[in-house]
């Protein structure tokens, strides 16, 4: 298997705070992987830090064989790194259709409005929209303004997709909706990175997990051994989790 | 085309046909509704589509004006000396704009409206070229008729509005002005689909001054004598906003409606009130701003009220 | 001793610097509002002044117990009635708004007492004092104690009374001040209101040594941007250390290259710490 991002000792500090020490990591083409963690670990750090919205203090991250540590954040987005934010960022008075359109428009070079309205179509299609295309981001409910996330992050035709808490706030039949459409994207072959505190959805569809804690990263590896890993049930998962996985299990 | 657009092209053909039925005096009142249509327009590139509050057009409008008034004494015609202002502006513009687009909010607006006293004290201290606060007299090119010149500067001033309302009507159409719109709600999230938006920042502010530059130009051309205080004055960068808010913000048929209904206010107040004019432009300002939003143009108003507060 | 007279001249003007900007930059840290008619406030004092010393001999230091009031009660109706009808308009609207009172208050200036320039001059003259071999005239040495002083009551105003402390509180986060139940409509009357007093007192002490006209307003409001933006917004500390430097660099600049630049360089000043040090050099959250 081939690599698609790779992060070397990357730090990043944000004035006082470590949020990220010395991460290293690589993460292969077509994988999906689990980032977990407690809250402030630096998940959400990692991202931006490798899409360019809060570059590193220290180490180099290569995608794709490119060297992105220095890069902007919409050279990041051209070169196939797309996210979905954890607080929604919509065009507020866009159709839903728009913003789809948006994100082909400036992602993809060469494209018109025309053809990214027709391409976004397909996107909001494919997240269940279609029905709410005309309708202004603003309006939608909060699982709806996920999804149009996820369409958005779509149309960018991502080599590399962040997920970033696209569950937070969701029921249970939202969840297993949203769980559905990310094995369809999986199944298409994109890699994937998920943050996510649901271990359900983390179980069901990762291949691979990381587990960061206060910046660094604490374990790496197949989800059922990282869930039995000490550490791991120290900073994060909890001894009641522990022992009702292993009952369970 | 939008309905709106093609509705101003409409309104620009009407005002072509002025001298059919005006004299000298209302082609000096069409000469300034279309300068002044002009900064409308221009502002509401950056001011409406990307919603960064700029208070630098007295900036690029005092620009265009020595610029063109330099080159002219330097024996330049005036056609080059006005394409010169405008190119010259636009590259200026550029650059600053790639700077300054970096503030928000307050900052931005603190920073453009210093634009305007920095570029004003240059002028003022480069005497030898521009006179400093002595002023700059403009020769007189034409030496005909006084209504040959009306007509002259009239049809100038026409032509610039005409390219800056297609400018503008081109712009909103397009994938920058898409883009703009994607940087005023949220720029962060526009950044994060692709879009370059310094690069997109920079741009609008190079269009929203280059015409404002070249309207400068043919303004000096006009009155044949410009001093700092008269061109950079900060009213050239508050008018717009003004004229822009009556019409409707984001619209440029509102911005030229807003613009023409704007003159027409001054020049009552003008004529009857001379002494008491800045006072009783005031009173109109705060009037307009605690009441019209929610009377003539509320709803469009209103609507930019909800959006802007980000701004 | 010409470097000593430089510093020292700096020195007393960057105290009046301070007090010029020190309203203004309350206003817009508590009410997050640039208030344009900051300048033509400042030159309503000094004719206050200069109207009391012509037709009644009183002295500028004596008018200052008058002024705070009068003032205070102006800032106080303005905000009440009308910007804090705008308290959620964009920049946009607040910007143009006080821009058209601006122009309103100036130009009423301009019809009651004319364009002309007006001189205070005190009879007899106060003449100088020499401190270390450098000249500095009285009126403008009483000027600058002055202004500290008044500098220094509104750090006292902020830092020890409830008042202080609820605007303070405002500034600092607004939706936690309405929370704990601080009136903010209130609280934004009485800031704009000291606002304005500051700007008025510090109008009666500009009288003492500048020229006197409506036309001067803009000068003052420059002022009071630049040295809000090199102190950074949002402490008194901050006004004296914006002041302090903004009158340096005047002083040392028009005597490098000449005094014609000394305003392109404040400009020039302004901008690059916009960029590059937007909150100032002693910037901060809270106003004290």
């Amino acid at each position: 298997m081939s690599e698609i991002l790779r992060l070397d000792r990357v730090s990043r500090r944000f004035s006082g705070l470590q949020a990220l020490r010395e991460v290293t990591l690589g993460i292969n083409k077509g994988e999906v992987l689990g980032l977990i963690g407690p809250n402030g670990a630096g998940k959400t750090t990692l991202v931006n830090t490798v899409c360019g919205v809060t570059p590193a203090n220290s180490g180099t991250i290569t995608f794709d064989g490119q060297d992105i540590t220095r890069i902007k954040t919409f050279q990041a987005a051209r070169l196939g790194l797309s996210r979905t934010f954890q607080i929604v960022q919509p065009f507020a008075e866009f159709s839903a259709l728009d913003n789809v359109a948006a994100a082909a428009l400036f992602s993809q070079p060469g494209e018109s409005l025309k053809s990214a309205r027709e391409e976004a179509r397909a996107h909001l299609a494919f997240v269940g929209l279609e029905a709410q295309a005309s309708q202004s981001a603003a309006t939608l409910t909060l699982a709806m303004r996920k999804r149009l996330e996820l369409a958005k992050a779509l149309a960018m035709k991502p080599k590399l997709l962040f997920l970033d808490e696209v569950n937070a706030g969701l029921n249970s039949a939202e969840v297993e909706r949203a769980t559905k459409l990310i094995h369809q994207l999986a199944a298409d072959g994109i890699t994937i990175v998920m943050i996510e505190h649901l271990m359900k959805v983390v179980l069901n569809v990762c291949t691979r997990i990381v587990v960061l804690h206060n910046g660094q990263l604490i374990a790496d590896g197949e989800p059922r051994d990282v869930i039995k890993n000490p550490a791991v049930v120290d900073a994060y998962l909890g001894q009641q989790y522990a022992q009702r996985n292993a009952a369970n299990g | 085309m939008k309905r709106a657009n093609l509705a101003l092209l409409i309104v620009l053909a009407c005002l072509a046909a002025l001298p059919l039925v005006g004299g000298a005096y209302a082609l000096r009142l069409g000469t300034m509704a279309c300068m002044y249509a002009i900064l409308a327009l221009s502002w509401n590139v950056v001011g409406g589509l990307a919603g960064y509050p700029s208070f630098a057009t007295a900036a690029f409008f005092g620009f265009g004006a020595y610029a063109t008034g330099v080159l002219l004494n330097a024996g330049l015609p005036l056609t080059v000396s006005i394409l010169a202002a405008l190119i010259g502006s636009f590259v200026l513009a550029g650059l600053l704009g790639a700077v300054l687009l970096r503030l928000r909010g307050h900052y931005f607006a603190i920073a453009s409206l210093s634009l305007v006293g920095v570029l004003r004290e240059l002028v003022n201290n480069a005497t030898d070229l521009t006179g400093g606060g002595m002023g700059l007299n403009i020769p007189l090119a034409s030496g005909s008729s006084i209504m040959a010149d009306a007509l002259f500067f009239f049809y100038g001033m026409w032509g610039l509005l005409l390219a800056t309302a297609l400018m503008v009507i081109a712009v909103s159409a397009s994938k920058l002005g898409f883009g703009l719109v994607c940087i005023r709600q949220n720029e962060t999230a526009a950044n994060m689909i692709g879009l370059n938006a310094t690069l997109y920042k920079s741009i609008a502010f190079g269009l929203s001054a280059c015409f404002v530059a070249a309207a400068g130009g043919l303004y000096a051309a006009w009155v044949h004598y410009i001093d700092p205080s008269d061109v950079f004055d900060i009213l050239y960068s508050v008018k717009p906003i003004v004229m822009t808010l009556m019409g409707g913000l984001g619209s440029p048929l509102g911005a030229a409606c807003g613009a023409f209904l704007y003159l027409v206010l001054e020049e009552v107040v003008w004529r009857n009130y001379i002494q008491i004019h800045s006072g009783v432009l005031g009173v109109l300002i705060v009037a307009l701003l605690l009441l019209l939003p929610h009377g003539l143009v509320s709803l469009r108003f209103r609507n930019f009220w909800r959006k802007a507060k980000h701004v | 001793m010409l470097a000593a007279q430089i510093i020292i001249n700096a020195l007393v003007l960057g105290c009046l610097y301070a007090c010029i900007a020190i309203g203004f930059s309350l206003v817009w840290g508590v009410l997050n509002v640039i208030n344009l008619i900051h300048g033509s406030i400042i030159v309503l004092g000094a004719y206050l002044a200069w109207g009391a010393y012509q037709s009644m001999a009183i002295s500028p230091w004596y008018v200052l117990p008058v002024a705070v009031p009068v003032f205070f009660v102006f800032g106080y109706l303005l905000q009440r009635l009308l910007l804090n009808r705008v308290l959620h308009a964009p920049v946009l609207v607040t910007l143009t708004l006080t821009f058209g009172l601006d122009l309103i208050l100036n130009n009423a200036m301009i019809y009651f007492f004319k364009a002309d320039y007006r001189k205070l001059t005190l009879k007899p003259p106060m003449g100088s004092v020499s401190l270390f071999h450098v000249v500095v005239p009285v009126d403008r040495l009483i000027a600058t104690v002055l202004a500290l002083a008044l500098t220094g009551l509104l750090y006292l105003l902020l830092r020890h009374s409830r008042i202080g402390r609820a605007i303070v509180a405002v500034r600092l986060d607004r939706d936690a001040a309405i929370l704990m139940g601080v009136d903010v409509r209130s609280i934004y009357a009485i800031a704009f209101g000291i606002g304005a007093a500051l700007a008025g007192c510090a109008g009666v002490l500009m009288a003492l040594i500048f020229p006197i006209s409506a036309l001067t307003s803009s000068s003052y409001l420059d002022k009071a941007f630049v040295v809000c933006v090199l102190g950074g917004l949002g402490s008194v500390s901050g006004a004296l250390a914006g002041g302090l430097l903004l009158a340096l660099v005047e002083g040392i600049g028009s005597a490098a290259i000449g005094p014609a630049y000394a305003t392109t360089l404040s400009f020039a000043l302004l901008i690059v710490f916009l960029l590059f040090r937007p909150q100032g050099l002693l910037g901060r959250k809270g106003f004290e």
